[in-house]
This record gives structure tokens, C-alpha cells and sequence, in this order.
């Protein structure tokens, strides 16, 4: 029998008092979760926010959480090739402090200290109140004003065939600095359901990269709640190469005079993968801008979605927003969905989408084999030059280089 | 060029007057209780004289739309509509049939005329022999409130074998073709409003241009809502056989009203091998006033099938009135490398609220579309283009261009973009592009200081604006277009 | 006659103009030279009326009508025209349609008829001709997708075309080569006559070998430092402003 939401909920009622945290703020989340079901799960009400993606596979499956430690926790961790930097990892949900290597300060776990935030709200996004309703671990990342964390790697590992919800907070105080790399991946047939509230304030800066290598028979959900102040910045750059079914969704609100938000995206998949890269930018404040660049590669059967809010309230005048999604597709059965949206009630502002899609250029495929490169590799160059382009938006060398691999390996991965 | 000076001329003329159009004409009317149930139905379908398998079609559709709801997709707001609060039939009285020009009632003549239907064409519905008018280009249908009361150059048209009439006259007179194509492109059940339509609609057009032919003249439909409390439901059915062309222009206005009116037609664009079909629209229904009271509710289906190969379809809209404007003229292109056009220019301004757009459904091999859309908003109005591109898996070398522009003027209004894009085929391309600005200070400045005043600098601004999309009317809508934009948007620059 | 006495100006709250006095007589053409950010542009954005600029004391009247009351229009209806240092794009208007509308609103004015399309294009092809410009000119949307030079020369034309009785030329001169230099110059020495004065704001000397002005005035931190004849640009050319501002503190 499939877990659906029903045994999600019941899991919440045997847990109940036993789960860290507000209670409260957990059975209001469980009361809509209860209203909402899972996005596509059954024969509601459409949601337009998951025109694109359904959850029904989600519904249909059976997850069990498994409390035995695994092995293949230390194998895949080892093919990671993490940065040689602090890393946080937790194993199917939980904190593993001896795999990880611990940043000298500032680092809190959600299961001793439990901190919902105040960004996400349960009852506007299903995933987030089922994350509220069953969170149990996380990290949380503080970094203090003025201090420069350098880079924090963020590393979750899952197995099997359970469901894990983790909460994650990350604050940047006045004029801080940090640059998280969140790497997730694993093996089996589980769910991954993340929540990651983040503050930015004043004149701080965060870069977020995330690398999402999950199992293709998993699902991996995460849902980003950011807000950024006056003067600060998020710079976020997503590559989604795994899992059967992800969805990514970032809601960036920039409530600061001047604040400025990247949410870049590349994804690239095959055979009957779907990932759905979801975003919602709120400009609240004068003149901040925006900026995203988002490429899906297609190939198999596989379905890419890319939908790009931005809003512009009335009090937000000099808004600079860009957003440019391209979309090719390798195979005759792929799709990709796109639905940029611009929603703006100031006069005073710039802001401008674009949307391509198409196969790789004829003319380029045809110089590149007059000089003798065959099919399949010319299709390579071509591609990895497309998606390079999006993995210019990495500023430091160091990452784009570990993506840039992870490309490399993933396109070794078809070939095989 | 000549038209943009006249634009400002006449904009001069009219500034202050607020909506030109809000006349009211004393016509007796002949009205059906108000309300809606399958007796009405049965009452319209026998006033129209209509054939059984009619008022079956229509039942039908009345039946489906008892278990739709109201969309809520779009940005409109509005109170709930109570459909059983309208007549939903109206006719001027008539004391004999309807097609005998001489009757037509000298009130009505007297509208036409403040409608700004050419010279030409009010002698002929006054009864002019049209053989007699020189160089008569269009003719027109005009459907006053429901009934279409006069159809000019039917001999001429006939001649040519172009079929151009009312839609109940030809429900009568070419059941077959009516009933061949009617629904086809939009079913009864389609969505709210068209299972609306489809149950009431009490008049329209029908054209059929046949096999080969270029129809000799603009057709053109002035449609009109004059009475209190009606719904006007028309329904439009264009059949363009092979190798056939026709150019078709619609023109709207309402009178002024403190209540609101419902609009809600149906159009059904037919295109077979190598047809050609342009349906142009200038939309001036009443907006309502500066506080939002009144206005029409206009809820639109228009949809095109490009069925034959290269075949094209062009819909062409200047959308300045309607407090909602809930309208997506659509293609279906189902023919290899046949044509979908859509050209629109949306202007909300005071409380009004726009939510159109277009969706292209590519089928066929090598079909091709172009979206071009330029939304305009001031005063505390919303306008919103929605729109899908479908590349469908048939859709080999397909292609789309979108250009979606918004401009805002004044910071109580909003400009809101929706595209939709969805493609299933490697080989067909998408191109879609999206700006919003505002008239920036410097152009009004620069206008200004070369002697323009603010209001001729914003008209001629906001007409450079969409002249992408003027340059596809008529030449005679493009100038009608120009002094509307103008117009509705009197008082919007401070 | 345009006399400007004791006029102050600011951008918000910082001053810009700091009290100009000047007088430019009937027929006569002034150059107004000065280092960068010394208000020359100001003068000529506040002689035609840009409302990001507040005038805070002084007056301006030209043939004796106070411009500072007047909308920017109305101005340029009394014949003053800017030329623009940055000639502004108004995609989608063609420039003989902007031109007819302009100059016809201008001729409403002064209670003159209006010229057709017909009238209106021998007119404007005339002038075309005479300033060496290509025809497509008059077709092409108002500076859209016109090179720095283009633009310049467009401004020129306008200016031949609606006649004014003052032109003030805001740094028509910046960019151009020595041909563009010239069409600018033969556009303003073709109006010159009587009625017409000009007051033409600049950086360098060159332009003043083909546009000779009866007078040169030097702007500097927003005042009038002095004035003098057409040697005053040479020996600018050859000392530089350091001086003579340092001389002025």
C-alpha cells in the first residue's frame, strides 16, 4: 500500500509530542497538509503553481523509513568529491558528525535547537507543510556581522526507501559573508523533502551552489525561502542532473533598498527524469535587481519545467529584472514546459524575459562534422558549450570546476 | 503619417468628452422575459425560425453549461454575474421582415452615422442601390443588440458566390454548411462562456467564401449593445475554402450605463489548402467610468482552425474598451506549414481590466505563428497578456515568435505577463521575448520641447509603441485604432 | 533678445546654477565654453524648461516673453529650440511624422495654417538635400538605430526645418568629425539673419572655426567667470580653464 498523504499524516499523529519544536506551528502545518494533499495526488482542484509537475508518483509510492545505518551512506559519500572545506553531512535525514568535518563556529542542529523560521508558510506550499509536519534534523548556519565564512559544504545522503524532511536555516548578519555548496545524492528509492529558510542582511552576501545528483529513482524537493535586506545579496546557481522527480523552488524576497538576487539554474536530463525548477521573485523594495539565467539540456524522455515569477509591488520603482530561460532538446520525445511570469505594479522599472527552444543549431552540428567530429561528439561540444555558459554565472573556480566535472561524469554516464 | 496628425487633431476635439460613444438610441425593442432555461432557448430558436436539429444543438450546449463554473483563472475581478438577471433576446420591433432596407428605422440610420460608419455605406442601408456608389469597398453587418438588421452588397457578394449574412439567415438558408462547421472549431463545451454563447446566441455572421475565390470587399460587422439588461451572445462563423481569401473587420461600441452588460461571442475561423482568413477588431465596448461603475463584461472565444495546408489565419485587435476583457483569439494550425497570426494592442485605463492573449497550437509540419502583443496600463487598471505556444510532437519545423511588451503609465496600474510554452518536438522553435517600460521623461521632454504638448507627446509615443501592431489593420481601422488609443487615455498623464 | 539675469537652478538640493547673467541681442551668436560639470548643460535644460531642474531665483525673458512661466511646448513655440547633447529614441515614430506633428503644433501657435503631408515633404526633402543628408532620414523612426554622428545631424535638420529664432546647442559638437562638424556649423549659419540668436554651448574651439560667435562667455561652477570676442575660445584653447578659475577664486 502507497504512503500517500493519509500516511504521511499518520506518521505525524504517532509522532506527535515526540517531534522537536513549536507544536503548534507543527499541527497547523499538518492541518494543511490534510487540506491540500499532495499536488496532483488526487482528483483536486488543480494547483496552477504544479501545472507542470505532478506529485502522483509521489502519492503512489510507499517510503519507509529505515532506522538501521546503511553502508552505501560511506560509498556514495566517497564518490563525492568534495571540496576540501568544512561539510556538514547527514545520512537519510540525520546529522552524521563523524562523517563530517564541522565549520569552527556558527553551526547549530535543528534536532537540539528547532528553528521553523518565519519566511515559509505551511499553508501557501503542501511540500513545506509536509516538511513542518515531519522535520525531525538540519543544520543551522549563522554566520556573525561582518565575518566571512568561506565555503560551508552541505551534504545529504539517502538510502532506501524512506522519506526525510530536513530543515535548514542559513542567517547572514550585517555585512557577513559565506558561500554554501549544497551537494545531495544517493541510492534507492526515497524521498528527500528539504526546506531551507535564508536570511541575508544588510550589505551581506551569500552564494549558494547546489548540486542535485540524487538516485534517478528518487524524488528530491526543495523548497528555499529567501530574504534579502538592504544592499545584500544572494547569488544561488542550482544543476539538477538526478532523481526521477525533483522539484527545486526558491521564493526570493528582496525587502532592502538595493538588494540584488541570482537564481540561476542548469538542468540536464534523460531517459523519464522530470525536474521542475520553480521560482518566485518578490522586488519590495526600490531599486533591486534580479537576475536568472536558466538552461534545460533534454534528452530521452525526460521533461524539464522552468517557471520564472518575478513580482514587482508598487513601492519597488527602478527594479531591474532579467530573466532568460533556454531549453534544448536532444530527443523527439522530450518536452520541456516553461512559463516565465511578470507580474508588475510599478512604473518606473526594466524588466524583460526571454524564452528559446530548440534543437542544437544545424549549421554548428554540420561545421563541426565537415571538420570530421562525429555525430555524438559534436553533439557533446555543442552542449557542454551551451551549458557552460550557464555555469559561467559560478564565479569561483574552484566550484564551477567541481560542476563542471559533474557535467563530465553525467555525460560519461549516457554513454555507458 | 497624415493619420497620426488627424489622430491628434481629433483627440483634441473629443478630450474631455469622456466616452464619444455613450449615445443611447430610442428603438422599440421586442425583449424576452429575463432569465435563462430551456423555454428561453426554445423561444429564441423559434423566433429565429430555426431547423430542429438547431435548437437540439443548442439544448445541448445549455445542458453542458449547467454543469461548467465560471472560470477563475484570469486576473479579473468582478461580482458574481447572475445569469438569470438578463434578457436574453432583444429585438428592435419591426413591422415587417427584417431584410427590406426601406424599413429600416430612421433611428437606427441616425446611429450608424454617429457610429462612424462610412458615408457610402449609411446611403446604402438608407436604400441606395449600391450599384450606384462608387468605389464601395465594404460591406457591413450590423448587429444591433441581437438581430442583424441589414446586410448591404449581398447581390454583389452574390455574384462572386460569397455567402455574407446573418447567422439565423443562414441557419435557414445553408443548414448544411452551418451545420458541417458550427462548433467544429469551438464545441459546445469548450469552456463557460462559449457553452453559454452556444445555448443563447441570438445573432452574427455567417461568411463563406468559396473555393479559389478573393472576396472583392472588407466584410465588416458593426456590433452594438443598446438595450438595458441584455446579454448580446453573437456568433461568427467564417468558412474560407481552398485558395480563398477574406478580410473581415469588427467594430464595437455601447452606449453609456451605470450597470454592467455581458458580452460573450463565439467566433469560428475555418481555413482549408492555401486560405486566407485576416479578422481585425477594433473594441470600443463602453469601459465603465473613471470610478470603475459600469461597463461591459466581455468574455470572448475566438479561435481559428488553419485545417488546410498553408493556410493562415491572422487575428488583429485593438482592445480600448469593455470594463474585462476576458479574450483569446486562438489558431489551431493543423496544416503543414500553415500561418497563425495574432496582432494586439490592449489599453486599460481608469478601473478597467484586460486579461487576453493568444494560444497557437502547432500541428502541423512546418506551421508557423507570430505574437505580437502590446499592453498599455494607467490610471488603476490591470492588463495582463496570457498566452500558450504548443509545440506538439507532429510539429516538425515549427516555429513561434513572441514579442510581449508592456507599458505602464502612471503607479497605480499594473502590466502583467503570462506566457505559456510548451514544446514536444527537437525541431521546432520557440522564441519569446518580454519588456516592460514606461513613456520615459526624457522622450515626453524631448517631444515637448519640440512644441508638442503632453498629451499629443504621450499619443504619439504610445502609438510608436504599437505600430507593430497598427500597421496590420485596414487602413481605415488603423486611423479609427489611433484615435481610440488616444483617447482612453485622456487624463492619464498628470 | 534672450536676457538671463541673475538665474540659480538645482538638481534636487545641490545648486548648479550660481546666478547667471547674460544677454544675447537679436542676430548676434554666443558660445558658451567651461570645464565639465560647470552647468553649461544645466543652461540650456532650464532655458527649455526640464522639469528635473528647479530654478530658485532669476528671470529669463526672451523677446521680452517670461520663458520660466512657460510649459516646455509653449517655449519652443516662441522659436527656442535645444539642440540635445544625448538625442532622445522614440521607437515606432517616424521623424517626418514627428517633425510635421511639431512643427504644425508650432504653427497653431502663432495662428498660422498647417501644412499637409504634401506641402510638408517638399519642405522637409528640401532641407534634407540642402544639409547633404540621405533621404531615409525623414523615414526612420526618431533616432532609433542611428549612429552618435546621425543623431547629431538629425538633431541639425529638425532644427532647419522648425526655424527657430533661438537655437541653443548643447555640445552638438561632441564626437563628430570634421564633416559632421561642418553640416552642424552650415545648419546654424543658414538661419542666421536679424531675428535669429544662438547660443552655443561647447568644449572645444574647434567648432567656432566654422560657426565665428560675436561673443564668448566662459561657465564655470555655475557663473559666468567672462566674457569676451571669438579670441577669448583661442586663448582657452591655449591656456585652459585652470587658469582663468583660479585667476576668478
Amino acid at each position: 500500500m502507497s504512503t500517500g498523504a493519509t500516511g504521511f499524516l499518520q506518521r505525524y499523529e504517532g509522532l506527535a509530542g515526540r517531534l522537536p519544536g513549536d507544536s503548534a506551528l507543527r499541527s497547523a502545518a499538518a492541518a494543511a497538509f490534510k487540506a491540500s494533499g499532495l499536488p496532483g495526488g488526487t482528483q483536486q482542484r488543480r494547483i496552477e503553481a504544479w501545472k507542470y509537475t505532478s506529485l502522483r508518483s509521489v502519492a503512489e509510492a510507499k517510503f519507509q523509513p529505515d532506522t538501521a545505518p546503511r553502508h552505501e551512506v560511506e560509498t556514495v559519500l566517497a564518490g563525492l568529491m568534495l571540496l576540501d572545506a568544512p561539510r556538514i553531512v547527514f545520512a537519510d535525514g540525520v546529522l552524521r558528525s563523524d562523517l563530517s568535518v564541522m565549520p569552527p563556529t556558527g553551526f547549530a542542529r535543528f534536532a537540539d535547537q528547532p528553528d521553523f523560521g518565519t519566511l515559509s508558510w505551511p499553508d501557501r506550499e503542501p511540500m513545506v507543510a509536509l516538511n513542518t509536519m515531519l522535520a525531525q534534523d538540519g543544520a543551522a548556519l549563522h554566520v556573525p556581522a561582518g565575518f566571512d565564512a568561506g565555503i560551508v559544504q552541505l551534504v545529504s545522503i539517502a538510502t532506501g526507501e524512506g522519506d526525510f524532511h530536513p530543515r535548514h536555516s542559513i542567517r547572514l548578519a550585517k555585512g557577513a559573508m559565506m558561500t554554501v555548496v549544497e551537494i545531495s545524492a544517493g541510492q534507492g528509492r526515497y524521498l528527500l523533502n528539504t526546506v531551507t529558510e535564508i536570511h541575508v542582511a544588510e550589505g551581506a552576501h551569500l552564494t549558494h551552489i547546489r548540486l542535485q545528483d540524487e538516485a534517478v529513482t528518487a524524488f528530491h524537493i526543495s523548497t528555499t525561502y529567501a530574504g534579502i535586506e538592504t544592499g545584500g545579496t544572494y547569488d544561488s546557481f542550482t544543476l539538477n542532473l538526478g532523481a526521477r522527480l525533483s522539484r527545486t523552488e526558491v521564493h526570493a524576497q528582496l525587502s532592502g533598498a538595493g538588494a540584488i538576487v541570482h537564481l540561476n539554474a542548469a538542468q540536464i536530463l534523460t531517459g523519464s527524469q522530470h525536474a521542475d525548477f520553480t521560482t518566485v521573485v518578490g522586488h519590495a523594495a526600490p531599486g533591486c535587481s534580479s537576475r536568472q539565467t536558466v538552461k534545460n539540456v533534454l534528452n530521452g524522455r525526460s521533461r524539464g519545467v522552468f517557471q520564472g515569477k518575478i513580482e514587482v509591488a508598487r513601492i519597488a520603482q527602478k527594479t531591474d529584472g532579467y530573466q532568460m530561460n533556454q531549453a534544448l532538446l536532444l530527443s523527439p520525445d522530450a518536452e520541456i514546459d516553461c512559463k516565465p511570469e511578470l507580474e508588475i505594479f510599478a512604473d518606473d522599472v526594466k524588466c524583460s524575459h526571454g524564452a528559446t527552444v530548440g534543437e542544437l543549431d544545424p549549421d554548428q552540428m554540420f561545421y563541426l562534422r565537415s571538420r570530421g567530429i562525429p555525430d555524438a561528439e559534436a553533439r557533446s561540444i555543442l552542449v557542454r558549450a551551451f551549458l557552460a555558459e550557464a555555469l559561467g554565472a559560478v564565479a569561483d573556480e574552484t566550484i564551477r570546476n567541481r560542476l563542471e566535472t559533474a557535467v563530465g561524469q553525467w555525460w560519461e554516464r549516457q554513454k555507458a | 503619417m497624415a493619420a497620426v496628425t488627424e489622430t491628434l487633431d481629433t483627440v483634441q476635439s473629443v478630450t474631455q468628452s469622456g466616452y464619444k460613444w455613450g449615445f443611447e438610441t430610442t428603438i422599440e425593442m421586442d425583449f424576452a422575459p429575463k432569465g435563462l432555461n430551456e423555454d428561453i432557448i426554445r423561444l429564441i430558436s423559434a423566433r429565429k425560425e430555426e431547423p430542429e436539429w438547431m435548437l437540439e444543438w443548442r439544448l445541448k450546449a445549455y445542458a453542458a453549461w449547467l454543469k461548467m463554473e465560471e472560470p477563475q483563472w484570469a486576473r479579473v475581478d468582478h461580482p458574481p454575474i447572475d445569469y438569470q438577471d438578463l434578457h436574453y433576446y432583444a429585438a428592435p420591433k419591426k413591422k415587417a421582415g427584417p431584410k427590406n432596407l426601406d424599413e429600416v428605422d430612421p433611428e437606427l440610420l441616425k446611429m450608424y452615422e454617429k457610429l462612424g460608419i462610412p458615408l457610402k455605406e449609411r446611403a446604402i442601408l438608407a436604400g441606395v442601390d449600391p450599384d450606384t456608389v462608387e468605389n464601395t469597398q465594404v460591406a457591413v453587418d450590423a448587429v444591433f443588440d441581437s438581430v442583424s438588421v441589414a446586410t448591404t452588397f449581398q447581390a454583389t457578394l452574390r455574384k462572386s458566390g460569397v455567402i455574407f449574412c446573418p447567422i439565423s439567415e443562414a441557419i435557414r438558408e445553408h443548414p448544411d454548411l452551418v451545420k458541417q462547421y458550427i462548433g467544429s472549431v469551438v464545441p459546445v463545451a469548450d469552456n463557460f462562456f462559449a457553452a453559454l454563447n452556444s445555448a443563447v446566441f441570438t445573432d452574427g455572421s455567417f461568411v463563406f467564401i468559396p473555393k479559389g475565390v478573393r472576396c472583392p470587399m472588407e466584410l465588416s460587422t458593426y456590433f452594438r449593445i443598446n438595450a438595458r439588461n441584455t446579454g448580446q451572445f453573437e456568433r461568427t462563423l467564417i468558412i474560407a475554402e481552398a485558395g480563398s481569401q477574406v478580410s473581415y473587420l469588427e467594430g464595437c461600441t455601447a452606449p453609456q450605463r451605470d450597470e454592467n452588460q455581458l458580452h460573450a461571442a463565439v467566433v469560428e475561423l475555418v481555413a482549408m489548402d492555401d486560405a486566407r482568413i485576416k479578422y481585425s477588431t477594433v473594441q470600443n465596448w463602453y469601459p465603465g467610468d473613471s470610478n470603475g461603475k459600469g461597463g461591459i463584461y466581455n468574455f470572448v472565444t475566438k479561435r481559428g482552425a488553419c485545417r488546410g495546408d498553408r493556410s493562415k489565419i491572422s487575428w488583429t485587435q485593438v482592445e480600448t474598451g469593455s470594463a474585462i476583457t476576458w479574450k483569446y483569439p486562438s489558431c489551431v494550425l493543423l496544416g503543414e506549414d500553415s500561418v497563425g497570426e495574432f496582432y494586439s494592442v490592449a489599453v486599460t485605463n481608469n478601473h478597467q481590466q484586460a486579461d487576453t492573449g493568444t494560444k497557437m497550437i502547432h500541428v502541423g509540419k512546418g506551421s508557423r505563428s507570430t505574437i505580437i502583443s502590446k499592453g498599455i496600463s494607467a490610471g488603476h487598471s490591470n492588463n495582463t497578456y496570457r498566452g500558450l505556444v504548443r509545440m506538439l510532437p507532429s510539429a516538425t519545423n515549427a516555429r513561434n515568435f513572441t514579442q510581449c511588451d508592456s507599458l505602464l503609465i502612471g503607479d497605480q496600474c499594473g502590466a502583467h505577463t503570462v506566457p505559456y510554452i510548451e514544446s514536444r518536438n527537437p525541431t521546432a522553435k520557440v522564441e519569446h521575448e518580454a519588456t516592460t517600460s514606461k513613456i520615459a521623461d526624457d522622450q515626453l521632454f524631448y517631444c515637448r520641447q519640440r512644441g508638442l504638448s503632453k498629451e499629443d507627446a504621450v499619443g504619439l509615443i504610445v502609438n510608436g509603441f504599437c505600430k507593430d501592431v497598427l500597421k496590420e489593420l485596414p487602413m481605415e481601422f488603423a486611423v479609427e485604432a489611433q484615435k481610440l488609443l488616444a483617447v482612453s487615455l485622456e487624463g492619464s498623464v498628470g | 533678445m534672450l536676457e538671463i539675469k541673475g538665474l540659480t537652478a538645482s538638481i534636487g538640493d545641490k545648486p548648479i546654477l550660481k546666478g547667471v547673467d547674460l544677454t544675447v541681442p537679436p542676430g548676434e551668436v554666443h558660445a558658451i565654453m567651461g570645464p565639465n560639470g560647470a552647468g553649461k548643460s544645466t543652461l540650456g535644460y532650464v532655458l527649455s524648461g526640464r522639469e528635473d531642474y528647479t530654478v530658485t531665483s532669476g528671470t529669463v525673458t526672451f523677446n521680452g516673453i517670461d520663458l520660466l512661466a512657460l510649459e516646455p511646448e509653449q517655449r519652443a513655440a516662441t522659436g527656442a529650440f535645444l539642440a540635445f547633447q544625448a538625442p532622445v529614441e522614440l521607437p515606432g515614430v517616424n521623424n517626418a511624422n514627428f517633425l510635421r506633428t511639431a512643427l504644425n503644433a508650432i504653427r497653431r501657435a502663432h495662428g498660422e495654417s498647417e501644412l499637409d503631408a504634401v506641402q510638408f515633404l517638399k519642405l522637409a526633402r528640401a532641407e534634407t538635400k540642402r544639409l547633404h543628408m540621405p533621404d531615409d532620414m525623414l523615414k526612420r523612426n526618431v533616432n532609433v538605430g542611428f549612429s552618435g554622428g546621425e543623431k547629431k545631424r538629425n538633431e541639425v535638420l529638425q532644427m532647419a526645418i522648425l526655424r527657430p529664432k533661438l537655437a541653443i546647442l548643447d555640445e552638438t559638437d561632441s564626437g563628430l568629425d570634421i564633416d559632421a562638424l561642418k553640416i552642424v556649423a552650415d545648419g546654424v549659419n543658414a538661419l542666421r539673419g536679424p531675428e535669429f540668436s544662438a547660443l552655443v554651448i561647447t568644449h572645444h574651439q574647434r567648432l567656432l572655426d566654422y560657426l565665428v560667435p560675436h561673443r564668448v562667455h566662459v561657465l564655470a561652477n555655475g557663473r559666468i567667470l567672462r566674457s569676451g570676442g571669438p579670441e577669448l575660445a583661442k586663448e582657452l584653447e591655449k591656456n585652459g580653464y585652470a587658469g582663468m578659475i583660479a585667476e576668478a577664486a
